[in-house]
């Protein structure tokens, strides 16, 4: 088993080695980190702290995926918890006081909660598709947020909320602390408890697993939810970065970005097992490329095409089929096959 | 005309002639599908030689055996249910007629080939909203439409019902009396006896024999199969049953599921094994499912012990003791990517929820501890379900079942598509588990395993329960003349080997 989670995550691993092994010899000072102030930069530590709204939306989609399911509304959930938080903040007479921003980040991640819950109310106990169900809050989600903000791009100037996407704590970026967190926490529910094998086996055959008595419409329904909780928690990083609650720029594109994240990662987008690991690794191949193209100084109007290029390699090297042939290939060159293997695969197949 | 073909593998010799019906028999895992795959090029040979009609041949894919005139109809049918027979018939040798696709001699050609069979098809209806055993016909058609010489038939009548198993049959006799070759496989021995001339048996991958079919006899051919230890068919031993239960342990009154079970009446005793007979669709599937929440029932009363329940899910059955397992294994059975492990623990798992976690160590121990127990092969906890032969698939299903420690079983067609010897330790097992205390309903098409397995048995009918009987003094016939109409006294091909 371990073995095959391995195997699964050498391409994704690769890739992103290669990505930085090529930075490297263009720039050395790309893999440069320094200490000024007992604090670490680089563009390696950019990267950590930048990845943070992806990561957090990524390790959300993984979830949803894993039960059959996609979250499109996920941008639009950021977008949404941005103007709460920082239309509190903004209200507030306090902005620098650090009650005021916990209680607005709360209300804000509270407010995500609901929107990702009823994304699993049409998902799980309506059974709308997946892809129909989010895309309602995709198309809402940002009209919502304009009304919250009431149609004005909100700025705030607070110390505290600004210390979330820019602060540093024990000589790391405070943003990439919350992904430590989110990775670590999110990793304990599904693999220290049980919920990570059923939502595979919801994924997998919910049919099978409704007979098997599982609780399939709970376990689908807290994905969703989970996966709004940590959508918001990226408007929030990605407001705090930015301190403005822009409800038309805030998360866009982004669900398609975690989509990639995960695929890239090998989770399949039919649902089933899920790599968390393959996501963060997902996560950091798309920022590290992000960062590549800059970097390389690849004109901004060729950048996406080097993107795709870059995702397709990695993609097709990780596909199956092409394992497969290149395997068949290899074993048509080479000795035949020992007769034990046959017997092997004669059980598999009858 | 004349088409002579043999095929020919290294190990194995498999002979094909012109104008016969050639039956390969194997447990799983003997090797039969892998031959099988062999020989119309899905798989390539890594030693051995193929001939057909005298020329040595080599398939690296199936398109090429089929140019060479060996065609496959495969368990699973696999045409395209969206679009229409003809266009299924047609597919990949579309006619065009400037350009265009040319519809009408599409369907002429499919009419001419579906009529040449003697089949009353229409060929403009679309394949998905015809029965399964039509699209059967269908893909035999298909097959045959191109310049077929030997026709490979896998397990064709897995999901045929009584008359169109004989539809097939009729179909099978025609293509053999124009000389095609036929490879027919099936795990039903009445109709391999029924339509085959000569018998190829495996076992382990390797070639047993080949015979003739009328001189060889069903006991032989199962021990052929089994190899000489444990070859012999343990009957029961016979036990005094009081019937009725005098203190149901499942007493369900007056079931109504739409039209497809009609007041229905159940009654299970401790320790006991209802067998259920019937033919497909007859509601003995509907009617399992009523009683185990799986489908919900209109009408009608269910008591568990002396209480009356509402099973409005499996869930809420599991928690009363009682469990369902579903005819369709790779449906809504295993879950086929998971490992055996997990496929075994997962009732247990989800009756204590996500957060309570079963300990690791544990949850191998229990699960190795139920394939030692059911003898489940090979006994690697982390296997993928899925590429387990059926028989072990079964058993790790039971085995999920099982860890439940059920008071009420309830296993339809639990025996299905699995090898001989995996059906009778499944039937052993049954009977042992109600030696310990469980009820156990078993629902078999197989009218002899009824008898056998079950104490009474309920015969269902047109979603009725018609009749319920003492397994011990009634006979095959006399079952087979409850299961068929009243008005067809035929019912010739009811399997009951």
């Amino acid at each position: 088993m371990n073995a095959i989670m391995k195997s699964r995550l050498v391409w994704p691993a690769s890739a992103l080695i290669l990505l930085i092994l090529v930075n490297t010899i263009a720039r050395p000072q790309f893999i440069k980190i320094t200490v000024r102030d007992g604090e670490l930069y680089g563009a390696l530590i950019d990267i950590l702290r930048n990845s943070a709204p992806l990561m957090l939306v990524a390790l959300g989609m993984t979830i949803v995926i894993a039960t059959r399911g996609i979250d499109l509304s996920v941008g639009a959930i950021m977008a949404v918890s941005g103007a709460v938080a920082l239309t509190i903040i903004d209200g507030s007479g306090d902005p620098g006081n650090l009650a005021t921003v916990l209680i607005a980040v709360v209300v804000a991640l509270l407010v995500s909660l609901v929107l990702g819950a009823w994304n699993g109310l049409l998902v799980s106990v309506f059974g709308i598709q997946p892809i129909i169900a989010t895309l309602v809050l995709m198309l809402a989600g940002r009209g919502v947020a304009l009304l919250i903000t009431g149609g004005f791009i909100t700025t705030v100037n607070s110390e505290p909320f600004s210390f979330i996407a820019t602060g540093y704590l024990v000589a790391l970026p405070f943003a990439f602390l919350i992904s430590i967190a989110a990775i670590v926490a999110i990793s304990v529910i599904e693999r220290r408890t049980a919920l990570g094998v059923l939502t595979e086996a919801v994924g997998i055959n919910p049919e099978a697993s409704r007979l098997a008595g599982v609780r399939s419409r709970g376990i689908i329904w807290s994905a969703y939810a989970v996966s709004g909780v940590l959508a918001g928690l990226a408007g929030v990083v990605y407001a705090s970065n930015i301190r403005a609650a822009d409800a038309n720029a805030a998360g866009l594109f982004i669900e398609l970005y975690a989509i990639l994240a995960v695929v890239l990662g090998g989770t399949s987008l039919n649902g089933g097992k899920f790599s968390l690991a393959g996501t963060v690794i997902g996560v950091l191949i798309i920022q590290t490329l992000e960062s590549t193209i800059l970097f390389l100084g690849v004109p901004s109007a060729q950048s996406p095409v080097f993107f795709a290029i870059v995702v397709v390699v990695v993609v097709v090297a990780q596909s199956s089929r092409l394992r497969s042939d290149l395997t068949k290939l290899f074993r048509r060159t080479g000795a035949a096959p020992a007769p034990a293997q046959d017997r092997e695969k004669a059980e598999v197949a009858s | 005309m004349r088409f002579g073909a043999d095929v020919v593998l290294d190990e194995v010799d498999l002979t094909l002639r012109a104008g016969e019906v050639h039956s390969l028999m194997g447990e799983n895992g003997a090797g039969k599908s892998t031959l099988i795959k062999a020989i119309t090029g899905v798989i390539p040979m890594d030693a051995g030689q193929l001939r057909v009609e005298g020329r040595q041949v080599r398939f690296s894919t199936p398109a090429e055996a089929q140019r060479a005139g060996i065609s496959t109809v495969y368990q699973e049918i696999d045409l395209l249910p969206n679009l229409s027979i003809a266009e299924n018939i047609g597919l990949g040798r579309e006619r065009r007629r400037a350009g265009m696709l040319d519809r009408r001699s599409m369907t002429q050609r499919a009419r001419e080939v579906l009529a040449d069979l003697g089949l009353d098809i229409d060929p403009g209806s679309i394949l998905g909203s015809q029965p399964v055993s039509v699209q059967q016909l269908v893909a035999i058609a298909r097959a045959i439409s191109a310049d077929v010489k030997i026709l490979v038939l896998d397990e064709p009548t897995s999901s045929l019902d009584l008359d169109e198993v004989g539809e097939l049959f009729r179909v099978i006799r025609e293509l053999k009396s124009r000389g095609v070759a036929i490879l027919f496989v099936s795990h039903f021995l009445d109709q391999v006896y029924e339509i085959c001339d000569r018998i190829t048996v495996l076992r382990d991958g390797i070639h047993v024999g080949e015979y003739r079919t009328d001189q060889l006899l069903r006991i032989e051919l199962v021990q052929k199969m089994l190899g000489q230890e444990g070859a012999t068919l343990r009957e029961r031993d016979p036990a005094p049953v009081a019937r009725p239960p005098a203190d149901p342990v499942l007493s369900a009154r007056g079931i109504s599921v739409g039209r497809r079970v009609e007041s229905a009446d159940v009654e299970l005793g401790s320790g006991e094994v209802l067998g259920i007979a019937g033919l497909r669709g007859s509601g003995r599937t509907v009617l399992a499912r009523a009683l185990t929440g799986v489908t919900r029932i209109d009408a009608g009363v269910i008591r568990i012990e002396q209480t009356e329940e509402s099973l409005d899910s499996p869930r809420r059955a599991m928690s009363l003791g009682v469990v369902y397992a579903s005819e369709d294994r790779r449906r809504d059975g295993i879950v086929a990517e998971m490992s055996v492990l997990d496929n075994i623990t997962l009732g247990l798992q989800a009756e204590r929820g996500s957060f309570r976690r079963i300990p690791p160590e544990r949850r191998r121990e229990l699960a190795a501890s139920w394939v030692d127990a059911l003898g489940i092969r090979p006994p690697d906890l982390d296997r993928p379900v899925g590429t387990l032969s059926g028989g072990n698939q079964q058993k790790v299903l039971l085995a999920r079942l099982l860890a439940l420690a059920p008071k009420i079983l309830v296993l339809d067609e639990p025996t299905r598509g699995i090898d001989v010897g995996s059906k009778v330790e499944v039937q052993h097992l049954v009977r042992s588990m109600a030696d310990n205390g469980v009820s156990v309903v078993f629902i078999s098409a197989e009218l002899e395993e009824v008898l056998n397995v079950g104490d009474r048995v309920a015969v269902v009918r047109d979603g009725r329960i018609v009749e319920t009987v003492d397994a011990r003094s009634t006979t095959i016939d006399g079952l087979l003349a409850l299961v068929a109409r009243p008005d067809e006294g035929d019912g010739g091909q009811v399997s009951h080997g």
